[in-house]
Formats: structure tokens, C-alpha cells, sequence
């Protein structure tokens, strides 16, 4: 079984009246990428703060990779990779000179922050820029660069603030590939976003956040079926006895609701991947198959959907 | 379990990359530099106005060396007395920006989510303006001395060196204040600019104000109901006392006592204590250095006392921008 690279109990932050994070018990396994969602001010940020010892909790307990963050906070943030929202560079230096002050504070020895500088700099693809002010840098970049600064740790833990934001989606796109590649090395990732669609496809796990609460968590296909009532829906296009074929398809365990948006076109809500089993149905109430398609929801939809509800219970 | 009361580590881990890549900065700042040509210049300019005006004098006077910073030849004033307005300036222009600007940048964060605590980020931008200054400072005090040299032709007394020397750390620990005065506010103030003028404000309330509100009070505190002498004396020295509360006074008092040997007090003289005394003679340097104790003293403990609080303050703020 693999270990929790985050565990916390009962987390609570309290400024004055305001409770920023409100009872949040997180767990995230080593070597999975998990994704704090929610909109801005829902205690992303301070929840962040408080992983890295930044931030003292009101109350609660913090462990990362099996350290207290308050009492021990040298030994986490030396594990740690942190980039954090909107990270910002010392725009006269060069990115190099940036990542030096950066691997001197860590202590590493001249030469080997130097080779892992290099290193670093050529796997976010930045090599030709190392020499040349950060002024001169792009969002994209300086983001890539905050990246490339967390890689000279050799982290075994990567906490991503909002990386996205600010980047246009190509670059985006560009910066989540990089990430999926840390992710591929084993490298735990805790990233968080309020844009839901971009980091759908790399999350492992999400928990989205609410006013200070983590409310929904899960793979998304679980958020999916918890919230929207199934996790997946399954599009067919097919010819033969309409009745025949709803028929077939509602009698496969798994599917919970069959509609026919047009004719010839049919549309299941499935609680897991059933599309063979779908095909096979068809086939054998006489249908013909012409199409077929598989739709996960996204997140978007999850979360609007869960708002939504929220807001008329109350 | 026991809750263990210590942190890990120690608090000046990364002090010294800290330290380097901030003097490093000051080195390289157009700011610097503007203000060490600027300071280069006066020295020059002064120091070899005033070399004009002892030349007469080589060979009668003692403490030549000394009069290089002393002396004034009009129009210009005398070194000693500009110093007094850059030190102050230089000192409040290298650490203005020191936090806030690392908050503004957005940098705070990323450093310190480096393995440091933030007593080494604080205290090593302190440390770093104040080598700085202690550089700047040792460079004019060899221009000035390498003046002296080629232009009175005699080389200087021990006596003069030390008495120099000592100056010259008493000027650092007058640049510490206003250090730890312009630290402080950079904690305190988010915008660089703000911190800028309340430093500056702050100097020239004791600059100029101080003075006259001492004066003001003095009589308030010890008044004077009979008109006996007791009563002018303790009035006088209420002021006085009221008046060191200003650095700037501090530091003058310093320049004065090390810098003229002949100066015996730096407050009121009764004549039978000057009973035996051989007017116009110097005193020994240790003697002086007795005289200006007290205000030594008092520039370190308030550049101390002054870090200190932007310590705290620093140490209690959020670090999200």
C-alpha cells in the first residue's frame, strides 16, 4: 500500500470572524495528482499556506510526507516544490541568476545546482532563454521557469497554486503536458484551479471546495455519479424497432436511464463504461448499429449542477 | 504525545544567500550608484576645499587629519556635515523597498517557501544594507584620507586614524537606525513609495523639529519658579536630555567629541570644574571615547531595538499578497 503524502485532520483557519478553511480532513496518496478545485476564495490558497508551514492553522493537525509543517518546517519545504499563484521572479536577473539564488537558499553545493539548473531548464524547454532578464519573459514562461526552479529540489511533492492562470490556453495545454510528465516520474501533485475543464484530464482525484469546505471528492466519474446521478453517457445511433432497442438497452445492469433525443438516436446514462455491453444489446434486439459515442461529464458540469442544488435546498 | 515547544533548524539557514544576492542588488542598483557618485563628489569637493584652508596650518596643528572632516571653507560646509544628510539618505534609500517590494514582485512566497525561515530573509537584508553601508562608508574614509595625504604631505597619527575609525562605526550605526527605521515601514507599508516618505519624514521630524520641541519642553518639565541658577541648570539640561532622543543629536555629539579632541563636555560646564583644567589642550582618545559612550550605546540599542519590531511585525504577517 502506498503512503499519504498529505494528511490533514480537522484543518481550521480562522481570520478573526472569517473562517477560511473550515474542518478539512484531506488525504492524498504518494505518486497521485489531486486537484483542489473551487472558486476564488473558497480556502484553496490557505489550505496551500498552511501545507507548507506558511500559514498556522487555527486548529487541526497537517502532516506532509510524515512531517508537521509547524513544528518541522524546514524538512518539508525542502521536499516540497511550491509554485505559487501568479509566482513572481526578480525581473533585473537572469532565470539562471534567479534559480541560483533560489538553489543557494537550499543549500545545494555550487556544482551540483549548477548541473541541476541546466537540467531543469532543458525539461521545461527554456534552455535558450537561461541568460536573458526574466523582463523579458512572458507569463508562459515565468510559469515554466517557476517549474523548472521547483525541479532543482527534486521534490517528491509538487504544490501547484492556480498554474494555469494567466496563460492562454495553448499555453496552458503546454504547461499541463509538462506537468503530466512529473506525474509519470512519481512525483505527488496537489494542484488547484477554478478553471475546472483545464485540469480535469490530469487530476487523479479532485475535492472541490466551498466556502472553507471541501465538499465533493473523488475521481471524477464518482463526483459524477454522486452528483449527476450517473458518471458517464453513452451515444448510440442506430436502425431497427425503437421499442426493441430502449428495451434491450435499459435491461443492462449499470445503465439507469435510456432517452431518445431524435430518432434513430439514442442516449443512456451508464454508472460506468458500458459501451461493449451497450453494442451487444443493440445487436441483439436486431439493431444496427451506426454510431457511437461516449461523453464523460465534465467538471463544470458537476460543480453547476451541485450548486445548483445546493442553492435551492436552502 | 509532548508538543515540542522549538523548531527545527536554525533560524539563519540561507542567511549568507540572502545576504550576498542583496549586496549583490545594492551593488548593481542605479539607485547606489547615483547616491555613491553623488557622495564621491562631496567628498571630493569639500575635502579639497577644506585642504586649501588648513594647508597654513600644517605643522601647528596636532590633529590635521581630523580637520579634513572638521573644517569648513565657505561656501561649502564642512564634511562632517554632509555626512550627517546622506548617511541618513543612503541608508533609508537601501532598504525602503526591502519587504514590500518582495510582496509586490510577488516573490515573498517563492522564497520563502524555500527551507528558511523568515528571521533569514529579514535579517539578512538588514545585514546586507548594512555592509553596504559599511562599505561605502570605508571607501570615503580612504578617499579622504589618500587626499590628505597627497595634499598635506604629512602622513597621519595613530591617534587620528583610531579617532577616525571610531567615527566612521558610529556613522554605521547612525546609517543602522535609519537601516532599521526604512526596514521597518517597508513591513509595515505595502507601497515602496509610502515607506520612502515616512522614513523621510521621520528623519526630518528630528532634523528640524526635534530640536524646538525639546526647547518647548524643557521648561514644562522643569520649570522655573524662583529664578535660581539650580533652576536654569536643570531646565538646560532637561533639554538636553530631551534633546538625545534624536538620533541626529546622538550623532552630532559623537562627530563633535571624536573629532575635536579639545571638546572636554557635551553638556554644561561649571566653571569649578574646568579648575585646573588647561583650556584649548586635548583630551586623550580614550577620554573622549568615555565622553560619547553613553551615545554609542544608544544608536546600537535603538538600531536593535528598532530591527526588533520590524522583526515581530514581520514575523506576524500574512504572507499571501
Amino acid at each position: 500500500m502506498r503512503g499519504l503524502a498529505i494528511e490533514t485532520k480537522g484543518l481550521t483557519k480562522r481570520y478573526g470572524e472569517l473562517v477560511a478553511v473550515d474542518n478539512l480532513n484531506l488525504k492524498v496518496q504518494e505518486g497521485e495528482v489531486f486537484g483542489l478545485l473551487g472558486p476564488n476564495g473558497s480556502g484553496k490558497t490557505t489550505t496551500i499556506l498552511m501545507l507548507l508551514g506558511l500559514t498556522e492553522p487555527t486548529s487541526g493537525t497537517v502532516r506532509v510526507l510524515g512531517f508537521d509543517p509547524v513544528r518541522q518546517p524546514l524538512s518539508v519545504k525542502s521536499r516540497v516544490g511550491y509554485l505559487p499563484e501568479l509566482v513572481g521572479f526578480y525581473d533585473d536577473l537572469t532565470a539562471r541568476e534567479n534559480m541560483i539564488y533560489i538553489a543557494k537558499l537550499n543549500g545545494l553545493p555550487r556544482g551540483e545546482a549548477y548541473r541541476r539548473i541546466d537540467e531543469a531548464l532543458e525539461q521545461v524547454g527554456l534552455e535558450e532563454v537561461a541568460d536573458k532578464p526574466v523582463a523579458t519573459f512572458s507569463r508562459g514562461m515565468r510559469q515554466r521557469l517557476g517549474l523548472a526552479e521547483i525541479l532543482i529540489k527534486n521534490p517528491k511533492l509538487i504544490i501547484l497554486d492556480e498554474p494555469t492562470q494567466g496563460l492562454d490556453p495553448e499555453g496552458a495545454r503546454e504547461f499541463l503536458g509538462l506537468v503530466r510528465k512529473l506525474k509519470e516520474r512519481g512525483i505527488t501533485i496537489l494542484l488547484s484551479s477554478h478553471i475546472l475543464s483545464q485540469v480535469q484530464k490530469i487530476c487523479d482525484r479532485v475535492g472541490l471546495f466551498y466556502k472553507g469546505k471541501m465538499v465533493l471528492e473523488g475521481t471524477v466519474s464518482e463526483l459524477a455519479l454522486k452528483v449527476l446521478g450517473s458518471a458517464c453517457r453513452i451515444r448510440l445511433e442506430a436502425q431497427g424497432s425503437q421499442e426493441a432497442i430502449i428495451k434491450a438497452l435499459k435491461s443492462i445492469p449499470g445503465i439507469l436511464q435510456v432517452r431518445q433525443p431524435a430518432p434513430g438516436l439514442y442516449e443512456a446514462e451508464a454508472e460506468k463504461d458500458l459501451r461493449a455491453e451497450a453494442v451487444r444489446a443493440v445487436v441483439e434486439a436486431g439493431g444496427n448499429l451506426r454510431g457511437l459515442e461516449i461523453e464523460e461529464p465534465s467538471l463544470d458540469e458537476i460543480y453547476t449542477h451541485y450548486f445548483e442544488k445546493v442553492e435551492v435546498e436552502r | 504525545m509532548t508538543l515540542k515547544v522549538s523548531r527545527e533548524g536554525s533560524p539563519w539557514k540561507g542567511l549568507w544567500a540572502v545576504v550576498t544576492k542583496e549586496m549583490a542588488d545594492h551593488m548593481s542598483s542605479a539607485r547606489m550608484q547615483i547616491l555613491e557618485i553623488l557622495i564621491a563628489l562631496t567628498a571630493f569637493g569639500t575635502v579639497y576645499a577644506t585642504i586649501q584652508e588648513i594647508r597654513a596650518v600644517v605643522g601647528h596643528d596636532p590633529f590635521l587629519f581630523l580637520r579634513l572632516f572638521t573644517v569648513r571653507k565657505d561656501p561649502l560646509p564642512a564634511f562632517v556635515g554632509l555626512l550627517g544628510f546622506l548617511i541618513p539618505l543612503v541608508a533609508i534609500a537601501l532598504a525602503f523597498d526591502a519587504v514590500n517590494g518582495e510582496f509586490n514582485r510577488r516573490t515573498i512566497s517563492r522564497v520563502l517557501a524555500q527551507p528558511i525561515y523568515r528571521d533569514a530573509l529579514l535579517f539578512g537584508k538588514f545585514l546586507a544594507g548594512f555592509f553596504t553601508l559599511a562599505i561605502m562608508l570605508l571607501t570615503i574614509w580612504l578617499l579622504v584620507m589618500g587626499l590628505g595625504l597627497i595634499f598635506l604631505g604629512v602622513p597621519p597619527r595613530v591617534e587620528e586614524v583610531v579617532r577616525s575609525l571610531f567615527y566612521l562605526g558610529a556613522c554605521l550605526f547612525y546609517g543602522g537606525i535609519w537601516l532599521a527605521v526604512a526596514l521597518l515601514f517597508s513591513v509595515i507599508f505595502r507601497q515602496p513609495a509610502t515607506a520612502a516618505l515616512a522614513s523621510m519624514a521621520v528623519w526630518l521630524f528630528f532634523t528640524a523639529f526635534w530640536g524646538m520641541i525639546a526647547d518647548a519642553l524643557a521648561p514644562v518639565v522643569r520649570p522655573i519658579r524662583f529664578g535660581l541658577p539650580e533652576e536654569y541648570l536643570a531646565q538646560f539640561q532637561a533639554s538636553l536630555a530631551l534633546s538625545r532622543f534624536s538620533p541626529n543629536i546622538l550623532y552630532g555629539e559623537i562627530t563633535l567629541a571624536l573629532l575635536s579632541p579639545e571638546v572636554r563636555a557635551l553638556g554644561p560646564l561649571l566653571a569649578f570644574q574646568l579648575q585646573g583644567a588647561i583650556l584649548g589642550t586635548p583630551l586623550p582618545l580614550s577620554q573622549s571615547l568615555m565622553l560619547v559612550w553613553p551615545h554609542l550605546t544608544g544608536l546600537i540599542a535603538s538600531t536593535i531595538l528598532l530591527f526588533a519590531l520590524s522583526y515581530v511585525l514581520f514575523q506576524r504577517q500574512e504572507i499571501r499578497a
